[in-house]
């Protein structure tokens, strides 16, 4: 399969499509927060945008054929968004929607952090921070060893960049030259405890891993025309340097009283709270208050 | 089997660097270097490679005391040197497995199994990826080298994490029937060796070696020693010597930890007086452990568990080190003695 024709009949989408999924994925974060009464709703808002570029418009994927041994992979390392990722697998097809009705009740395939064993579509479990560079690096070496062409993609929290183990992959991921691995970090600038540069500061990114071999754009993580523009320009698998794309984004974007707010990492929203978000969501993306002063 | 064409393999993979061509093969104390299980690991994989595409093979920094060199000259595609970085290695592994490969990663059992823990249970175990971790220089093997290189609580860390199969190899022949019998074993495996020394214990490669059958060495009615891995040889030994006291003793090579062979338990516990467990490893959570529980649950019969009494090791010459924790034929027969007296 060639990667570029492939990549072309799923690139037909327009930004508007793209953000309307990206709205979608916003509530429906918001449901299944609710059934499950707790969720990381804020951590995938940030990375909304991201998904609905990646996988309505990006990745090679078939979802009539979960385990295409020729597909792109694609390794959630920051598992706690997975409540986001669920409803795109399943808007495309993976698997039925009503699926997620059960979000998180006994002996559900849908939990906190996705399970590969029991959700087609998931390429690697995860949840315990820091270890997705390191599993997106060995599905890059099994490419190369079996000589085919996809690229492994891995979403990486700002805050597990605090785990050293990341920089193991990293450094290994410049040693070996893979270019087919791709990294892009949701940097929201916020893990539980408060900002990142506040509890284990991250920064300097872009240097960091440029100096581990690494190709590294850093781009607007909700602006889907300059996602779109970043992912097509994606050198093939191959030898050269690994590519990193830094999303910079918002922690909880699309909901105001969220947005870069410690207070909604995890939990339940009610009553009001619920249908705030539900309202501002299903408006669009509004500019930042930043923006707007 | 290479990817894009024209790349150049040297700048991927270590395996064709000079320093880590196979150097000369020495005999350790008489025991010839085919017949020590680290040595013939790299070879056996290359060998089970050469039909098996799927075979790969990686090392944290010791393609030397493991051998995996021998891998690496044959198959320099297919080894990958990740430096001295173990968790990497592993989940780097996990990764390769769910696209189809089978690897086998190894490094002293301590930085396999110990530091590598979380990445084995998460990565490996928890998604079922036919991932063979393979942990050498285990127990107190490394000697002088101390705390941080010994592991004595690799066996107890492993067996508890579900769906991970558990194994100790007794010398080089049963190496080889287990590395034979890991390719096409469902889940992932952590495979425990000696120091590469150990005195053989099977003249030929075990036909009948399976997962979860214990083999049993020699038949008794007064005693079992329930062993594994580096105490089998120790533990025939001793066998030997109290047979000419006229203690009948039965021997069972309980290779895989995990799953038990429970039903050998329970025949040993009903045809023998009493049960010794013999490891190298810290009494608390290893072999003796899993056969406690076995027969706590359903037997009632005289059992001492002998090993590291819970205890970081001395530093220390191995040989040295074997004596004084009697772990050796020696102390082995004198533990054995003990417990026979009380029963007697």
């Amino acid at each position: 399969m060639n990667a570029q024709s492939h990549h072309a009949d799923r690139r037909n989408f327009s930004v508007a499509h793209l953000a309307d999924r990206a709205k979608f994925i916003r509530l429906e974060t918001l449901r299944l927060t609710r059934i499950a009464g707790a969720g990381h709703y804020s951590s995938t808002f940030s990375a909304a945008e991201l998904f609905s570029a990646l996988y309505y418009a990006h990745l090679r994927i078939d979802p009539t054929n979960p385990k295409w041994e020729d597909r792109d992979r694609f390794v959630l390392s920051k598992g706690h968004a997975a409540i986001g990722l669920y409803p795109v697998l399943a808007d495309l097809g993976f698997y039925p929607p009503s699926k997620l009705d059960d979000f998180t009740r006994l002996g559900s395939a849908f939990g906190d952090h996705p399970d590969m064993k029991k959700i087609p579509g998931i390429d690697f479990s995860s949840g315990s921070l820091g270890h997705g560079l390191s599993v997106a690096l060995g599905m890059a070496l099994a490419g190369r060893v079996a000589g085919r062409d996809y690229r492994t993609y891995c979403m990486l929290g700002d805050g597990e960049l605090n785990e050293g183990q990341i920089w193991e992959a990293a450094m290994a991921a410049g040693h070996f030259k893979l270019q087919g691995l791709v990294g892009i970090v949701d940097r929201n600038q916020l893990s539980i405890d408060g900002p990142t540069e506040k509890v284990m500061s991250v920064e300097p990114l872009d240097d960091r891993f440029r100096s581990f071999g690494w190709e590294v754009t850093r781009i607007d993580g909700h602006d889907l025309p300059t996602i779109l523009e970043t992912l097509g320009a994606l050198k093939p698998a191959g030898e050269g340097k690994p590519q990193m794309i830094i999303a910079d984004t918002i922690k909880g974007r699309g909901v105001k009283y969220m947005e870069l707010s410690l207070d909604w990492h995890v939990g339940n929203l009610v009553g009001a709270d619920y249908d705030d978000a539900w309202s501002e969501i299903e408006a669009g993306l509004q500019p930042l208050e930043t923006e707007k002063a | 089997m290479m990817g894009a064409a024209g790349q150049d393999q040297s700048t991927l993979f270590r395996g064709d660097d000079n320093e880590l061509r196979l150097k000369d093969e020495k005999s350790v104390r008489g025991t010839p270097a085919k017949s020590m299980p680290a040595f013939i690991l790299g070879d056996e994989l290359a060998d089970l490679a050469e039909t098996d595409p799927r075979i790969v093979v990686a090392t944290a920094d010791l393609a030397n005391s493991s051998r995996t060199r021998d891998f690496a000259n044959r198959h320099p595609h297919r080894f990958i040197d990740f430096g001295i970085a173990e968790r990497n290695m592993i989940t780097a592994a996990a990764g390769m497995a769910s696209c189809g490969l089978v690897p086998y990663v190894a490094t002293f059992a301590s930085f396999a199994a110990i530091l590598g823990a979380e990445a084995i249970k998460t990565d490996c175990a928890y998604p079922r990826m036919p991932v063979r971790i393979i942990g050498h220089h285990s127990g107190i093997s490394m000697g002088f080298y101390g705390t941080s290189h010994h592991s004595t609580e690799d066996l107890g860390m492993m067996r508890s994490v579900a769906d991970l199969t558990v194994v100790c190899a007794a010398d080089a022949n049963q190496l080889r029937a287990i590395l034979r019998a890991s390719v096409d074993h469902p889940g992932a495996m952590y495979i425990r060796l000696g120091r590469g020394r150990d005195a053989e214990v099977y003249q030929d490669v075990p036909a009948d070696f399976a997962f979860g059958k214990a083999t049993k060495l020699r038949e008794g009615s007064d005693l079992t020693i329930v062993t594994t891995g580096s105490q089998v040889h120790a533990s025939l030994a001793a066998a030997d010597r109290l047979a000419a006291d006229g203690v009948s003793v039965r021997v069972i090579d309980m290779h895989t930890i995990k799953p038990l062979d429970e039903e050998a338990i329970r025949a040993a516990a009903r045809d023998t007086r009493a049960i010794l467990t013999v490891e190298e490893h810290n009494i608390i959570g290893g072999l003796g452990s899993a056969v406690a529980e076995v027969l706590v649950d359903e037997e009632r019969i005289p059992f001492r568990r002998h090993g590291i009494l819970d205890e970081f090791s001395l530093i220390g010459p191995p040989a040295a080190l074997y004596a004084h924790y009697r772990l050796d034929a020696d102390g082995v027969t004198a533990v054995a003695r003990e417990l026979l007296q009380k029963i007697n």
